[in-house]
């Protein structure tokens, strides 16, 4: 065991990923010899050279379609958005390139490349560099959409995303970076696409979240053992492929569910997992399904109004209070 | 390319293939000849066919264009790369799919390389080199220089030939695609088909300068030609590609041509003048080169007009198609994403929330 930062963990894993397959390089603004923005790359120009560490220039757009070109001719691009916010300015090679090619070829072809960076806000980090962006992905058939909460698991699912035969949109969490500092395997480790992990055990309220909003789910859970709410907070790690059967299993156990994120309410992902619940676990229900969420606004700077904006373990643990007496 | 390299640019005055070496290898020029007249009678088929209703989606001719896509393609190797948009149809014949592939692909067949799943041009083969494209214009030109990057970085000499409309140049991805292949030297041709309309949108709304003054703005040489004549391009692309080959970088060259139909079958390009159309006509590309052949070497029963054999594999192809299944409905769910590493484990079948349980289904 080893203790590392999920940024550390992050680097881990790619870093890892390069020395074993030749093929995996990474592109970016800036993740040359200075490293990333963030330091994710930092030390990989030294050991792998600029031919595998491309500092890119302020081309988004060229960055995803590069890394789509390369993929198809058998490579394993890791590329960066130096915010996720930046993504936007590649929108298009995403969704319209990367996630059509294998199905506009009949299945003779794959894409296999990960757009990588931070997102989340919490930083205070204005409207452009605060961004959570994951459900946008989850509307595109073919593509899979990856957010980790913990260094574990950030290690591990970028190795499986690098691993994974198809355009994967990971995104890391810039509040976690060095927040989260754990003790990791020495050993080599995958941790699967589409499957959830069960963060917290509980028996009175399922609570389905995902990327920075987890640690805060489990610190509302503590609080909550004061008034014998018992919240089991399900992980799910990707949204896709999501794996409904553990929030399923969790629900039918629990019969009261919340789920939590970070992205603002409307059309955020937590739409989608209630309704998957409204169908499929309808006759397990006790109570309506809570959704928490951030504001419909713009992910604003100043600290009061970024608080007001982003949920606090103070609206899960009042949620939780009268969903339990629902 | 390198700060000291000066560009190179021209502009030559349209004229058929003046001045040409006649002992060029005959089959060679025959060859020139008769994937002109394939693309050509390829295209008027499916413009037929259209008329017949038997074609789904939209169709964008290529006529007037053929000497691009032939005289770019002929001398490349199969290892080479293409990235065609919509209509270079005939890149794709010309480079190596089949013209029964294509005519599936048109008509939505289950044999289609698209296998259905879309029209026209937006599908490829990886075996032979050709890269599809979306209707997305310029969207294909990162992804053809990281192609053509990938190729360097295996270690191979082959290149990438990537293809856009004039109309393309205002996008950025152009943009973002050539500052990048000109700084890394990324051996991808650039073949700009200047053919006088973005839909109905003519140059001077399109450009405020000469297209081929793009490429030399990221440092690569640049030049425009004739598009209508097949032995130039062919020329000025060989040289284009060798000089990629030795790892000098890409070449810019914008074909000047003209787009003989409308946009797209559905487009009667009333917004043209009808003795500009007339003055294109007499650079068919295809009677030019005949000319220049029969002052050649050639006779009239060398050139036949279109060649048998390319009629018997249009007519091969149609039917081919037209007697090929369509695709089952549940296919459409096919082809998303590649399971086969064996790394993915998937809780659950995929897509498993589109069952809602109570209702059966």
């Amino acid at each position: 065991m080893h203790q590392t930062t999920y940024l550390g963990a992050i680097r881990e894993g790619i870093a890892e990923e390069m020395r074993r397959e030749e093929r995996v390089f990474v592109l970016g603004e800036d993740v040359g010899v200075y490293g990333g923005a963030f330091k994710v790359t930092d030390g990989f120009h030294d050991e792998f050279g600029p031919e595998r560490v491309i500092d890119m220039p302020i081309a988004e757009s060229a960055i995803v379609g590069v890394s789509i070109g390369a993929a198809l001719m058998g490579m394993r691009p890791v590329a960066e958005m130096q915010f996720m916010d930046f993504i936007s300015c590649g929108f298009d090679q995403i969704v319209n390139e990367a996630a059509t090619y294998r199905y506009r070829y009949g299945g003779a072809c794959s894409v296999p490349m990960v757009v990588r960076g931070p997102s989340g806000g919490n930083i205070h980090g204005g409207l452009f560099h605060s961004q959570s962006r994951e459900a946008w992905f989850t509307q595109v058939a073919g593509l899979k959409v990856v957010m980790p909460a913990t260094a574990y698991d950030a290690k591990g699912l970028i190795k499986a995303a690098i691993r994974d035969n198809n355009p994967v949109i990971f995104f890391e969490h810039k509040y976690l970076y060095r927040r989260v500092k754990e003790n990791i395997p020495d050993e080599e480790y995958i941790v699967p696409l589409g499957k959830a992990r069960v963060a917290s055990a509980g028996t009175d309220i399922t609570v389905v979240t995902w990327g920075a909003m987890v640690s805060l789910c489990q610190a509302a859970a503590e609080l909550l053992e004061e008034d014998d709410i018992d919240l089991e907070v399900i992980d799910i790690r990707t949204m896709v492929p999501l794996d409904t059967e553990t929030i399923l299993e969790s629900v039918r156990k629990t019969n009261r569910v919340m789920v939590v994120h970070e992205a603002s309410r409307t059309g955020g992902f937590g739409g989608e997992i209630a309704a998957i619940l409204a169908e499929q676990a309808f006759d397990s229900l006790d109570a309506p399904i809570v959704r928490i969420a951030s504001a419909d606004t713009h992910v604003p700077f100043s600290p009061p109004l970024e608080r007001f904006y982003l949920p606090s373990v103070t609206d899960v643990v009042e949620a939780a209070r009268k969903l339990a007496r629902y | 390319m390198n700060a000291k390299t000066p560009a190179r640019s021209q502009r030559r005055a349209p004229s058929v293939a003046d001045g040409r070496d006649a002992r060029r290898d005959r089959d060679l020029l025959y060859g020139l000849y008769r994937q002109l007249w394939r693309v050509r009678h390829f295209e008027e088929s499916i413009g037929r066919l259209n008329k017949q209703g038997k074609i789904l989606g939209g169709v964008y001719s290529g006529r007037g264009q053929e000497a691009i896509v032939v005289g770019t393609i002929y001398g490349l190797r199969r290892d080479d790369k293409v990235a065609p948009v919509h209509r270079d149809m005939g890149a794709f014949l010309v480079k190596g799919m089949s013209a029964r592939q294509m005519m599936s692909q048109i008509m939505a067949r289950a044999s289609a390389p698209s296998r259905g799943k879309d029209s026209w041009t937006h599908t490829g083969d990886l075996e032979i080199g050709v890269i599809g494209s979306t209707s997305m214009l310029a969207s294909s030109m990162p992804i053809a220089a990281g192609v053509a990057l990938a190729g360097r970085m295996l270690g191979r000499d082959s290149v990438a030939v990537c293809y856009f409309g004039e109309g393309s140049t205002a996008r950025g991805d152009f943009h973002e695609a050539l500052n990048f292949a000109g700084i890394h030297r990324i051996p991808c041709v650039w073949i700009c088909e200047n053919n006088q309309y973005a839909y109905s949108t003519p140059p001077a709304l399109e450009s405020a300068v000469p297209f081929y003054k793009k490429g030399e703005a990221y440092g690569m040489p640049s030049c425009a030609i004739d598009g209508n004549d097949v032995l130039e391009v062919y020329d000025t692309t060989m040289a284009a590609v060798e000089r990629a080959r030795r790892g000098e970088g890409g070449t810019f060259v914008e074909c000047v041509t003209y787009r003989m139909d409308g946009h797209s079958e559905a487009d009667q390009a009333n917004y043209r003048d009808r003795a500009e159309v007339e003055r294109w006509a007499e650079k068919d590309p295809i009677g030019r080169y005949r000319r220049y052949l029969l002052d050649h070497g050639f006779d009239e029963a060398d050139l036949p007009e279109p060649p048998p054999d390319v009629v018997q594999e249009v007519r091969d192809a149609v039917e081919f198609a037209q007697n090929s299944p369509l695709p089952e409905g549940h296919e459409a769910a096919e082809d998303l994403f590649d399971e086969s590493a064996g790394v993915t484990h998937w809780a659950t079948p995929y897509p498993n929330y589109v069952r809602t349980p109570w209702l059966g289904r």
